[in-house]
Formats: C-alpha cells, sequence, structure tokens
C-alpha cells in the first residue's frame, strides 16, 4: 500500500504539488487523471523518487521513502516497475537484453535461469519470437509491451505508468489497459497510471483521482465518475459529446 | 547558468563517474561495448589521416628547405618531430573530439530525452557511472595506442611521400628519423594523449547527460561539446606543454 500525505513539490516560484493526500492499494488499479499542467507527472515523479518533496511523507508499505538508508532506498528501487510514456527502452539493445537488464543488475542468476524469467515475462506479455528484435523494429504497442515486461520482470509490488496509451491506436489500448489490470491482479500488485485517455478510466479505473491546479479535486472510481456532480471532473471527463452522451445513457439506466 | 556552475557540475558529474560499478559483468560488457564503438571506429579515420598528413609535412618541409646547405636528413627530423609532438597527439585528439565527443553526446542526449536515464534511474542505477565510466576508460587505455599509430602511420607516410615526389630520398628520410632520437617525447607525446582521452570522454558526456528539451537540443549540445572539447584540448595542450617540455 502506498500512502500519500499532504505532498507539495514546487520548481522555484511555481508550486506545482499543493498538498495531495491519497491511499493507493494492492491489486487495485488507480488512475490519475488531470489536464495537462496539473501535476501529475510530478506527482508520479515523486512517488518514483525522481522528485524529493518539498513537505509532506509518502510511505511504502509503512516506510517513508525519503528517510531509506541507501542499502533500504536500493531494496525499494528494486520493488519499482516504471512504465514510461515513450517506452524508454534502451535502443540499442534487443528485446530479450532489455528485459534481462534489470536482472543482470541486481541478481546472481544464471544466463538460462534470467532467460527463463525473461522468456515467461514476454510470453505474459503476449510478446513471443521477437527476443532478438531491437525496439526500433517494433510498433508502438509491442513497445510499450516490452516495457510493461521489464517493468514486472524483478516481480515488483508497485508498478507506475505514465500515458501508457498514449500514441497508441483505441484497439491497441484496450489490449494494454487489459494487460496492466490483469497483470495487477494477478501479482497483487499497487498500480499508479497516468493518464489522458478517458477510454481507460471507464474501462479500468478501480480508483481515479483528479488533480486540478495541483490539489486532489476529486476521488472515486469509475463508476462513481459517471454519477458525480463534482464540476470540474464533469468539464474534463465529459468534454467530448460522446462521453456525454455515454454519461447521460448510464445515469438514464441507472435511474 | 553561469560557467562556474558548469564547472562545479562537471566536477560534481565526475565524482559519480569514479564509484564502483555497480555489476562487474554489466560494466564489463558496457567497457567492451564502449571500447568498439570509440576506439576501433575510430581506427580508419586515425589511420587514413595520418597516414596522408605525414605526407604533407614532409612534402612541406622539403619544400621550404631547399639550400644546399641544409642537409636532406632534416625533413626526416623535423617530420619526425612535428608529428609526435603534435600531430599525432594534439590534430588526432581533435579530430576523435569531433567524431567520437558529438557520438557520446548525441547518444547519452537521446537516452536523456527519451527517459531512459529516468529508467536506469528509477532501477536504482546510478546512471552517470553506467554510462560515462566505461567510456572514460575505453578512451584512455585505446587512445595511447591509436596516437602510437598514428605517429607510426603519418612517419611512413612522410617516407613514401618522399619517395614518390623525388623530393628526397628515402635513405635521407630514415637517417633523419634516427638523428638525436628522444624516447622522452614519445612520453609526454602519450601523457598528452591520456589528459585529451580523458577530455574527450568526459566533456561531451557532460553535454549529453544535461540535455534538456527535445531532439533539436540534443543537436545544439552536441556542437557545444565538440567546440568546448576542442577549445579544452588546445588549452590543457599549452599547459601541458609548458610543464612537461620547458
Amino acid at each position: 500500500m502506498i500512502e500519500v500525505n499532504s505532498l507539495h513539490k514546487g520548481f522555484g516560484e511555481v508550486k506545482v504539488l499543493k498538498g495531495v493526500s491519497t491511499t493507493f492499494h494492492p491489486g487495485k488499479t488507480s488512475l490519475i487523471i488531470g489536464q495537462s499542467g496539473s501535476g501529475k507527472t510530478v506527482f508520479l515523479k515523486s512517488l518514483i523518487g525522481l522528485h524529493i518533496p518539498e513537505e509532506g511523507t509518502i510511505s511504502f508499505d509503512g516506510r517513508i521513502n525519503t528517510q531509506f538508508t541507501n542499502e533500504e532506498k536500493r531494496q525499494w528501487r528494486q520493488e519499482i516497475g516504471m512504465v514510461f510514456q515513450g517506452s524508454a527502452l534502451f535502443d540499442s539493445q534487443t528485446v530479450e537484453e532489455n528485459v534481462m537488464f534489470p536482472l543482470k543488475m541486481f541478481t546472481k542468476q544464471s544466463q538460462a535461469k534470467m532467460l527463463d524469467r525473461v522468456n515467461f515475462v514476454l510470453n505474459r506479455v503476449n510478446l513471443e519470437n521477437s527476443n532478438k528484435k531491437l525496439p526500433a523494429e517494433l510498433s508502438g504497442g509491442m513497445q510499450k509491451r516490452v516495457a510493461i515486461a521489464r517493468a514486472i520482470v524483478m516481480n515488483p509490488k508497485y508498478l507506475f505508468c505514465d500515458e501508457p496509451n498514449s500514441g497508441l491506436d483505441p484497439q491497441t489500448a484496450i489490449v494494454i489497459d487489459n494487460l496492466i489490470q490483469e497483470i495487477t491482479d494477478e501479482y497483487q500488485i499497487t498500480t499508479v497510471i497516468n493518464t489522458h485517455d478517458m477510454n481507460s478510466v471507464m474501462e479500468i479505473g478501480e480508483k481515479i483521482i483528479f488533480l486540478k491546479n495541483g490539489k486532489k479535486a476529486w476521488e472515486g472510481s469509475n463508476n462513481q465518475i459517471f454519477k458525480t456532480d463534482n464540476e470540474a471532473v464533469v468539464d474534463f471527463v465529459y468534454s467530448s459529446n460522446l462521453f456525454k452522451k455515454v454519461r447521460e445513457a448510464y445515469l438514464n439506466e441507472t435511474k | 547558468m553561469n560557467y562556474l556552475e558548469h564547472v562545479g557540475k562537471y566536477f560534481m558529474m565526475l565524482g559519480e563517474v569514479f564509484k564502483k560499478p555497480q555489476r562487474f559483468r554489466v560494466f564489463y560488457e558496457g567497457l567492451l561495448r564502449e571500447i568498439e564503438e570509440l576506439g576501433l571506429k575510430s581506427l580508419g579515420i586515425i589511420m587514413f589521416i595520418s597516414f596522408f598528413i605525414g605526407g604533407v609535412i614532409a612534402l612541406q618541409t622539403a619544400l621550404n628547405l631547399d639550400s644546399p646547405l641544409i642537409p636532406k636528413s632534416l625533413i626526416g627530423f623535423a617530420a619526425k618531430r612535428s608529428i609526435i609532438l603534435e600531430f599525432a597527439p594534439t590534430f588526432c585528439s581533435i579530430i576523435l573530439a569531433g567524431k567520437v565527443g558529438s557520438y557520446i553526446t548525441s547518444s547519452i542526449g537521446a537516452m536523456r530525452v527519451t527517459e531512459q536515464i529516468d529508467a536506469l534511474e528509477v532501477m536504482g542505477i546510478n546512471s552517470i557511472n553506467h554510462l560515462v565510466l566505461p567510456k572514460v576508460l575505453a578512451t584512455v587505455f585505446f587512445y595511447p595506442f591509436l596516437i602510437a599509430l598514428a605517429m607510426v602511420l603519418g612517419i611512413f607516410g612522410g617516407w613514401v611521400s618522399g619517395v614518390l615526389s623525388g623530393l628526397f630520398t628515402g635513405a635521407d628520410y630514415i637517417e633523419g628519423i634516427q638523428t638525436t632520437f628522444d624516447p622522452f617525447l614519445i612520453t609526454y607525446s602519450l601523457i598528452k594523449t591520456l589528459v585529451f582521452a580523458f577530455l574527450i570522454a568526459t566533456v561531451p558526456s557532460y553535454h549529453g547527460y544535461y540535455v534538456k528539451g527535445g531532439s533539436i537540443a540534443v543537436g545544439k549540445a552536441s556542437t557545444q561539446s565538440v567546440v568546448w572539447t576542442i577549445i579544452l584540448i588546445v588549452i590543457a595542450n599549452y599547459f601541458l606543454t609548458q610543464m612537461l617540455l620547458t
């Protein structure tokens, strides 16, 4: 479980996060939504330790990340999997080498054992027979799946995804969403996703946090987001006519 | 950002570079890859340039020493000194700063803007150490061999140019090469090479690692890194010559 308590973060004069508090639970897919510039990326980067909070705490199963010793920090890093917006695969390495990289760095397993694990996670993300391909030879969706495979190869307790669907067609986006949710459920991972994709919000948003101007403006589930009368959420989520109609239909159906 | 801040940040980066690698197996693989990328792939250009520049140095010397009172062996002597003292270590390092420096900055810079460096950091890897240390060791260990080869090929190019042009004989040239040979000149040249190799690896790495923005920023950083590496090589050359030869 990840507990965020009154998180503040700024860059010089600009205050980006202004006291965000929330909790993320194991086995649940939590989504952070909000307009561009609302602080989503800074929030996610604070969670994974790339930004140090100015105020507030983030605790991982009771351990506050800013109080870690070097050894604890190293251990904690190995419990984290991260899927970056652009996949962030090492472009000079093959798919197999990319996925094997964390194992090589942090375990003393034999080559054969590491290869078994790599093949297992590549199968899990439905990417067989791509071991020897370079990232540039893969489609956007396949690159995302390799990034997911690399993120879960160390059996992480926490999985973070920064806009995993950006640049993907709707069909592939759904495949990626479902894959993340299945993995979250299967391995009881605490998953946090930054997204702009409203399909993801409706499909896999077991918990949704809406950020506005660096503050948490709303929190709920994908069912609750249909019923909410929070103006900021309604304006953001139902900005397209299609989603307005979907919401109306849902509300009529549940009357 | 002012120059002093860059200098401070550069030295702080060096502090991270010279830490123990987290996993020697991965470090060793990286080192071999960098020796190939930064060293072996530069062999061709260095061999080609050394041979022809050596030839030009010998021809220019011959054309300027046309007095019958000056022995022809002086051509070989002057060419040898020029090649060993300046051409091989300094001129070749400037060429390598352009070729290798731009490669280092653009490869690390591209990793920065595509979040590959963030990915390393999230995994708990000291990204500076992981990316820069193999490059530093590859250049520092390999470039002395490259420069020694440049010396040999440069001197050989001078001999070939003389024989083909008829401006001096091969025997005169060889006699000049063997005249008053001071081994310290080789040592001096290799010391300079080590310093230049260090600059060629670290200055472009600094520019690439701290790049901000997108692909245009990476391009600008590449240009800047080459310019700064050359400036620092020229300054270091002056001070090393002052310290070692005077």
